[in-house]
C-alpha cells in the first residue's frame, strides 16, 4: 500500500536501528556467522563466542516486505525445488542464486557455521542439509524432541544439555577459537531474563479495552529483538523498557492500537489469530483489520520464537544450558495440538476476544497440519467463533487480497450477529 | 495341506490389501480375550516390544485408492497430503474402533500433529508419539533413545496390565530377526529374478505383514519364495530401476503395476521400510532395550525423515542399493506435499547427476487414477535406459 505514511514510534526507530547494526556486523567481515533458526535459538551461547547470529527467516521476511521474495521462489523452483514444499526454504535459496546480498546492499559471507537448530519443524533439518550442499560449512545439529504429551520430559530436557555439550559447545569453540566460559552465559541469560519481564508486560498490554497495541501485526515487531539476535544484550532490556513507557502512555490516554496509520480511531472487534502472518502483503492485511476497526490481542505467532506467557517461563542464569533447553522444548510449533488449543482458547478468554481468527499458511505443515480440529475445539471449548483464510508466507501468488477480505467481513458480520443475539457459538466461516 | 500356488497366495494379500475393516486384525483379537490391537504409521516402530506384551502391531497406511473420503477433507487443507485425512476417515468412520493405541513416529510434521488429533478425537486411546534421536552418539542419542523406548515400554505395561519381561522382548527380537530375514531374501529373489516376482506382488505380500502377526507373514513369503521361484515366466527386455520417495503415503496399486507394465522392473524400493529398517539382526540376548537402541542407531536405513551427519555420506544408502541391485536408473515419486521426500529429493539428485546415474520424478497422491501419463514417463525413460546402456 504505497502512498499512506507510516507513523513511526520511538522505539521502533530504535529497533530499526538495532537491526540495521546486526546486518552491518553480520556482513562487515570482522565476525564469524552462524545460521541458525528463529525458533528456541541460542542466541546468548552464540554470543559467547562472539558469533553473529544471522536467521534465514528473517531474511526471507525481509525479501518479502520489499517485494522480491517472488522471484526468488521462482528461481528456486526453476533449479528443481517442488513447488509444494516451504517457500521460506526457496526464498532462502533463491536469494542464494541472485547473489546473497543482504538488506544493508552488501552481500552475505557465507556462514561459518550452520546451527541446525531442530525445533518445532522438520522442514529446518533439510533446509540446512541443502544449505550445507552450498556452502560446505560445519553443521551441528540441536535435536529438540517434540512436546507431544504437553509437557517436556526429563529426558528429553536432558538429551538437549548432553547434546549442548558433547557437540554443540564443542563445535561453537572450533569455528570460533574462544573458549566456553559459563559464567559469560549467566550473564547473557540474567540480561535476557530482564528483558523478558517487560516483554510479558507488552504482551498483556492487550487485556487493556481499547487494547493499546496489536499482537499480531504489531507483536511481529513488538516480539523483534527477543526473537532475534538481542536477547541477552543491554540494547534489548533498553527497548522493552522503552515499550513498555511508551505502551503505558497510551493505555494513560486511552489510545486505541497503534498501526502504520497512525492510532485504530475505534476497537470493534478484538480477536486472536493462530498462525504467521502473509508477509508479502503484509500491510494490505494490516488495513483490512484496521479499516474494520479490529485488533489482535493475542497471537500465536508471538509465541514461535519461544513461549513466556503460559507458564511464566523466564530464562534462568542459575541453571544456563537447562533453561536453553527448556526454551527450546517450549517453542510454540513444539507443542502438542492440545497444548495449542488450550493456550489459544485461554487466551480467548482472558483477553476478552470476540473469536479466534486461523490464517493457515500453505507453506507450512507445522504450524498448519490439524489446524481445522484446532479450530473446531477452540470453538467448542469458547463459545466464540472461528474464521479460517489461506494464504502463505513469502509467496506472493497465494495472497488473494478479495478472498481475505470477503472472508473477514463475513466472519465480523458473524461476531456482530452473535452479539446482537447475545447467543452462544456459531459456526466457522 | 497341498501348497498354495503364486495366484493363490497373492490372491490371499490382495484379500488383506482390500479389507479396509482390517478384519483379519480383529479376528486376532477377537480369539482370545484381552487381546489389544497398536496401530503404527510409517516409517518405523520397534514392532518387537509391541510383539512382546502379546499384541498386534498393525500397520496403518491411509486409505488407499478405493476409499472415499467424505470426512477427512474437513480436517485437513487442499495443500496437505492426502494420507492424514484418509487415516483419519479410517478412524472416524469406525474402522479403526478395535485398535486400542496407536503410534506416530517422528517422520515429518503432519503425523506429528496428527498425533495431537488423535489425542483430541480420541481421548480414551493410547496415542504416542514415537520419538527417534537425530543425534547418532550411543552416549548422547543412544540414551534419550534407549530412556524413550523404556517410558514406550511402560506405557504398554499398563495398557496390557502386566509387565513385559526381558526375556519376552528377546524372543520378540528373534521373532522378527526371522521375519527380517525372510523380507530380505525375497528382495533378493525379486533383485536376481524380477521377472518372477513383480513388484505388485511382492508390495502385496509386504503389506500382508501390516495386518499379520510375523509369524504367519514369514511363513507367508517363505511359501511365496517357493512357489515363485517354481513358476516359469515370461522375461521381459524391461530396464532396473529403484523407486524411491515412497515410505509414507502410498501410491494406488495400479502405479507400481504401471511401471513395471511400461517397461521397469523395480528391483528395490523403499515402501513398508519397518520389514527392512534394520539392517542387521538385533542382538537376541542381553538387554533387550540397549540393544534394539543400537541396533537403531547403528544400523538402520536411511530416509529423508533421519538427519545425516556426514555430508559425504548423504545418498549413499540409495547409490549402494543402485550398485548392489545393478540398477540402471532411479525413479523419484513423491507424494503432492510430502515435505521429507520433496526436499530431501534435490540432494539426492545432486549425487545422481554426479554419478550419471539418470532419473526421473513423478509425484502421486493415494488415490491418483489417471495411469496413462505415469506409463508414458515411466515407458520414455526405460526405452532412454536401453538406448543409452545399447549405444
Ligand atoms: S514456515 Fe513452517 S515449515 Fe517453513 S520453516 Fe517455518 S515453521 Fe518450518
Ligand atoms: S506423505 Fe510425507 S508429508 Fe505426508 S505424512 Fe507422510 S511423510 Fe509426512
Amino acid at each position: 500500500m504505497s502512498g499512506r505514511e507510516v507513523v513511526k514510534s520511538n522505539s521502533q526507530l530504535v529497533q530499526k536501528e538495532m537491526i540495521s547494526r546486526n546486518y552491518d556486523r553480520i556482513t562487515d567481515g570482522n565476525h564469524k556467522v552462524s545460521s541458525t533458526f528463529v525458533p528456541g535459538n541460542l542466541n546468548e551461547l552464540l554470543m559467547c563466542f562472539d558469533i553473529a547470529n544471522n536467521l534465514p527467516e528473517i531474511n526471507a521476511i525481509q525479501n518479502a516486505m520489499r517485494k522480491k521474495s517472488g522471484d526468488m521462489i521462482t528461481e528456486a523452483e526453476r533449479a528443481g525445488h517442488s513447488e509444494d514444499v516451504c517457500t521460506y526454504v526457496k526464498a532462502d535459496i533463491g536469494m542464494m542464486a541472485k547473489g546473497n546480498i543482504a538488506p544493508n546492499g552488501k552481500p552475505f559471507p557465507n556462514p561459518d557455521i550452520l546451527l541446525l537448530s531442530y525445533t518445532g519443524c522438520f522442514t529446518f533439518m533439510k533446509w540446512f542439509e541443502l544449505l550445507r550442499e552450498q556452502y560446505k560449512c560445519p553443521t551441528v545439529m540441536l535435536h529438540v524432541p517434540y512436546a507431544a504429551d504437553g509437557t517436556p520430559t526429563r529426558n528429553m530436557r536432558d538429551y538437549i544439555v548432553r547434546q549442548l555439550k558433547e557437540d554443540v559447545i564443542p563445535a561453537l569453540e572450533k569455528v570460533s577459537g574462544v573458549r566456553f566460559d559459563i559464567d559469560r552465559l549467566r550473564e547473557y541469560l540474567r540480561k535476557s531474563a530482564a528483558a523478558e519481564d517487560d516483554m510479558v508486560w507488552m504482551l498483556e498490554s492487550t487485556k487493556h479495552r481499547p487494547s493499546p497495541i496489536d499482537c499480531y501485526f504489531g507483536g511481529v515487531y513488538y516480539m523483534g529483538p527477543i526473537f532475534t539476535a538481542f536477547r541477552g544484550t543491554d540494547e534489548a532490556i533498553e527497548y522493552y523498557r522503552l515499550l513498555r513507557l511508551e505502551i503505558q502512555e497510551r493505555i494513560d490516554k486511552g489510545l486505541c492500537a497503534q498501526t502504520p496509520e497512525g492510532d485504530m480511531p475505534e476497537e470493534r472487534y478484538r480477536l486472536v489469530v493462530e498462525g504467521p502472518p502473509n508477509w508479502t502483503s503484509f500491510r494490505d492485511f494490516w488495513h483490512m483489520f484496521y479499516e474494520s476497526g479490529a485488533v489482535v490481542v493475542a497471537s500465536s505467532y508471538t509465541k514461535v520464537g519461544g513461549i513466556y506467557d503460559y507458564e511464566g517461563f523466564r530464562h534462568d542464569p542459575d541453571h544456563p544450558l537447562e533453561t536453553m533447553a527448556d526454551y527450546c522444548l517450549g517453542v510454540y510449533t513444539n507443542r502438542s495440538l492440545p497444548t495449542r488449543v488450550d493456550m489459544l482458547a485461554r487466551n480467548i478468554r482472558e483477553y476478552d476476544a470476540d473469536g479466534l481468527l486461523i490464517n493457515s499458511i500453505k507453506s507450512c505443515n507445522s504450524f498448519s497440519a490439524g489446524q481445522l480440529v484446532m479450530m473446531r475445539e477452540i470453538e467448542r471449548i469458547t463459545g466464540k467463533p472461528a474464521a479460517f483464510i489461506e494464504t502463505d508466507l513469502v509467496d506472493p501468488r497465494y495472497f488473494s487480497a478479495a478472498n481475505v477480505k470477503n472472508r473477514l467481513e463475513s466472519y465480523f458480520q458473524m461476531i456482530d450477529q452473535k452479539r446482537r443475539l447475545g447467543g452462544s457459538s456459531a459456526a466457522g466461516v | 495341506m497341498e501348497a498354495r500356488t503364486v495366484k493363490e497366495i497373492v490372491a490371499f494379500c490382495q484379500g488383506l490389501f482390500d479389507d479396509l475393516d482390517f478384519t483379519r486384525a480383529r479376528e486376532w483379537k477377537a480369539a482370545v480375550p484381552g487381546r489389544k490391537v497398536i496401530g503404527y504409521m510409517p516409517v518405523y516402530v520397534p514392532r518387537e516390544i509391541i510383539h512382546a506384551a502379546g499384541m498386534l502391531p498393525l500397520g496403518i497406511l491411509g486409505g488407499g485408492a478405493d476409499m472415499e473420503v467424505i470426512h477427512g477433507d474437513a480436517y485437513y487443507q487442499s495443500y496437505i497430503c492426502r494420507i492424514p485425512r484418509s487415516t483419519v476417515e479410517l478412524a472416524v468412520t469406525g474402522r479403526l474402533d478395535f485398535v486400542d493405541g496407536m503410534l506416530f513416529p517422528s517422520i515429518c510434521d503432519v503425523i506429528r500433529n496428527l498425533s495431537g488429533i488423535w489425542r483430541i478425537l480420541f481421548k480414551e486411546k493410547y496415542v504416542r508419539y514415537f520419538d527417534a534421536p537425530q543425534n547418532f552418539r550411543e552416549d548422547v542419542g543412544g540414551v534419550f533413545y534407549s530412556n524413550e523406548l523404556r517410558e514406550f515400554r511402560e506405557g504398554l505395561e499398563k495398557l496390557a496390565g502386566r509387565r513385559i519381561a526381558d526375556a519376552e522382548i528377546n524372543a520378540s527380537i528373534e521373532v522378527y530377526n526371522e521375519n527380517r530375514l525372510w523380507v530380505n531374501r525375497v528382495y533378493d529373489f525379486r533383485a536376481d529374478f524380477p521377472w518372477k516376482a513383480p513388484s505388485a506382488e511382492v508390495y502385496l505380500l509386504m503389506r500382508a505383514g501390516m495386518v499379520l502377526p510375523p509369524e504367519e507373514h514369514t511363513l507367508l513369503m517363505r511359501e511365496y519364495l517357493s512357489a515363485a521361484g517354481a513358476q516359469d515366466r515370461p522375461m521381459r527386455d524391461n530396464c532396473r530401476v529403484v523407486l524411491t520417495g515412497v515410505f509414507c503415503e502410498q501410491p494406488p496399486l495400479n502405479l507400481i503395476k504401471s511401471l513395471e507394465i511400461s517397461g521397469c522392473y523395480i528391483v528395490d524400493d523403499d515402501f513398508l521400510l519397518v520389514c527392512r529398517w534394520l539392517l542387521e539382526d538385533v542382538q537376541a540376548d542381553g538387554d533387550p532395550i540397549e540393544n534394539l537402541s543400537r541396533a537403531f542407531l547403528l544400523h538402520s536405513a536411511q530416509t529423508a525423515a533421519k538427519y545425516e551427519a556426514d555430508m559425504e555420506v548423504k545418498g549413499r544408502y540409495l547409490i549402494d542399493a543402485i550398485r548392489r541391485r545393478r540398477a540402471d536408473g532411479v525413479i523419484f515419486a513423491a507424494p503432492s506435499f510430502c515435505d521429507p521426500a520433496l526436499l530431501d529429493q534435490p540432494m539426492m539428485i545432486s549425487r545422481l547427476d554426479a554419478l550419471k546415474i539418470p532419473y526421473i520424478t513423478m509425484q502421486y497422491a493415494e488415490n491418483s487414477g489417471q495411469m496413462q501419463p505415469i506409463r508414458e514417463q515411466s515407458g520414455t525413460f526405460a526405452d532412454s535406459i536401453k538406448l543409452w546402456s545399447s549405444s
